[in-house]
């Protein structure tokens, strides 16, 4: 693996151990009715620190979301290690919450409800989780919208609501797969740029999954390229752009540079052929 | 953002003014279409009768029916019928509710129990209820345990399989929604299963109240010696058609009845599915 790249020093106080430490990690899933096995992730290691925003891309179906699904505890590991501060993953955990692509709000519950949901299910008293939830939900702008129901918000406002139900948790890493894949491009743009000052307030860990090159560069500490199937890591690419970031970044030259360098990765593993399932 | 909700709440409120006044237009409509017909069509049977046409003793005639229905209301004696019809099938459909929910939701949930109960379940939904009235009578006698018998089994199905579909097809990313957050099975149960299941429930219930009201008739036709359904079947015996149409005209007013409460129930429950499905 290439250890040319080093995290951005941005908090100061470089801990030596990891946040998050993925050693080894392999998937293999077989289809019990066909005895037919499919490696989804091969040998994997990857160091993420307290604090770092990285971002994982690769061609679609290459595994990177059954790698955050591993990480998440709902795929469980066929080899291979993932700790966190420095404990085993073994199934999901309120140390770690996930934002999928789809909002999957509860239709018949309102915002403040669908943004307890979480709490809720951990067991926290009601009148503390909505003193939570009230912070959240002012800090995502949807004060205003709590007694509304899902379908009667946009798609924009029911993906921000899916955000808040995972930050209201506290994670100690947040998970994002595809978490803007669904939205316009307008929106889109303005929900990355929330996600960024939301993570510059709270100075969570988080791991993304996307296929948006510019998204995955506008966002990150580290990109982490991944190959076809079975997903190995490619390339770890440091973004090394000032922070805090703002949408203008995309017309520095450096952005440019390295959302190409990024994308001719990927092109790169796309030449090779995909074999959906494949016997060992 | 603030202009975004604006437009939002606005374009909402546009949507659903438009909505209401087609749908009063529409139902004005089809409020002139549909009882223009009925009443042509009793004009037709009225005529028809008074001329000579057709013999009233065989098909009455709407005046006759109105005559008949209003002469068995004074005398109190419909009353007495609907209240033993209504007896049983309260009961009966009661029985049904407390036993199919629980066990649709049982052979939803429990993969197992779906497999082990689902042909035995499956075998009886499609025998025909009534075909079983001669050995309840055997079993249960002439009187109230039959005919509740009848009810019941007509009843329950429908129940038993609507909430079993509800249990075992979740939507799959609201699951994964609750696996990610920790959730146990008894929170998915409670969290995701039950608020899911509801519209089939409220589907279930309509379905069981047209099988119950079959099963009540049926099963007083049978036999006994009340009910609308032995109504029905002592007029028709005694060519006392104008009685068996009051009969047959209440029962279907409170089919008709129980399903419109049932649905505008489902609908106050169904608030949070969105007006565009």
């Amino acid at each position: 693996m290439s250890q040319a790249v080093h995290p951005l020093e941005r908090s100061g106080t470089a801990s030596a151990i990891p946040k998050l430490s993925v050693n080894n990690l392999e998937i293999i899933f077989e289809n019990p009715a066909t005895g037919l096995r499919t490696e989804a992730v091969k040998g994997v290691n990857l160091d993420i620190r307290q604090g770092e925003f990285v971002s994982i891309v690769g061609l679609s179906g290459c595994g990177k979301t059954t790698f955050l699904n591993a990480i998440a505890g709902l795929v469980k590991p066929s080899a291979g290690s993932i700790k966190l501060d420095g404990k085993s993953v073994e199934g999901p955990g309120p140390d770690r919450t996930v934002v999928f692509q789809k909002p999957s709000l509860l239709p018949w519950r309102n915002v403040l409800s669908n943004v307890i949901y979480g709490l809720e299910l951990r067991g926290v008293r009601k009148d503390e989780a909505r003193e939570r939830a009230a912070k959240y939900i002012k800090m995502v702008h949807l004060n205003g919208f709590e007694k509304h129901l899902p379908h009667q918000l946009s798609g924009g406002m029911q993906q921000r609501v899916n955000i808040t139900r995972a930050l209201v948790c506290e994670p100690e890493v947040l998970l994002l797969d595809e978490p803007f894949a669904a939205l316009d491009a307008i929106t889109r743009e303005s929900m990355q740029n929330e996600l960024l000052s939301l993570w510059e307030n709270t100075g969570k860990t988080v791991l993304m999954v996307t296929h948006q090159i510019d998204e995955a560069v506008l966002l990150s500490d580290r990109v982490i390229v991944f190959s076809a199937r079975p997903a190995s890591i490619l390339e770890e690419i440091s973004i090394r752009l000032p922070r805090p970031r703002t949408p203008e970044l995309r017309d520095n030259p450096r952005f440019d540079y390295l959302a190409k360098r990024i994308w001719e990765l990927i092109h790169s593993t796309a030449e090779k052929k995909v074999n959906p399932e494949y016997e060992i | 953002m603030k202009s975004e909700t604006g437009i939002l709440k606005e374009g909402r409120g546009m949507v659903r003014g438009v909505h209401l006044s087609r749908k009063r237009r529409k139902s004005v409509e089809s409020f002139l279409w549909g009882g223009g017909v009925i009443f042509l069509v009793l004009a037709v049977w009225e005529i028809c009768s008074n001329t000579g046409v057709i013999n009233p003793m065989f098909s009455s005639s709407p005046s006759r029916i109105a005559r008949t229905g209003l002469a068995l209301i004074r005398d109190g004696s419909l009353w007495v019928h609907i209240k033993a019809s209504g007896t049983i099938f309260i009961l009966g459909y009661l029985m049904a509710i407390a036993a199919g929910i629980p066990l649709g939701v049982l052979m939803g949930w429990f993969k197992k129990a779906g497999l082990a109960f689902g042909p035995l379940v499956a075998a009886c939904y499609t025998t025909p209820r009534i075909a079983l009235m001669p050995l309840f009578i055997i079993w249960f006698g002439l009187g109230m345990g039959s005919k509740l018998a009848l009810v019941f089994l007509s009843a329950v199905f429908p129940l038993i399989i609507n909430m079993q579909t509800a249990v075992s097809n979740l939507d799959k990313d609201l699951v994964k929604v609750a696996a990610a957050y920790g959730a146990t099975q008894r929170q998915v149960f409670f969290t995701i299963a039950l608020p899911e299941s509801i519209p089939y429930l409220m589907m279930g219930l309509r379905l069981a109240t047209g099988r119950a009201l079959l099963g009540i008739v049926g099963a007083e036709v049978f036999g006994g010696s009340e009910g609308l359904g032995y109504l029905i079947q002592y007029a028709g015996a005694t060519f006392q058609t104008d009685k068996v149409f009051v009969c047959v005209l209440v029962i279907a007013a409170a089919g008709i009845f129980m399903d419109r409460g049932l649905y505008r129930l489902n609908k106050r429950f169904d608030g949070w599915r969105s007006r565009e499905d």
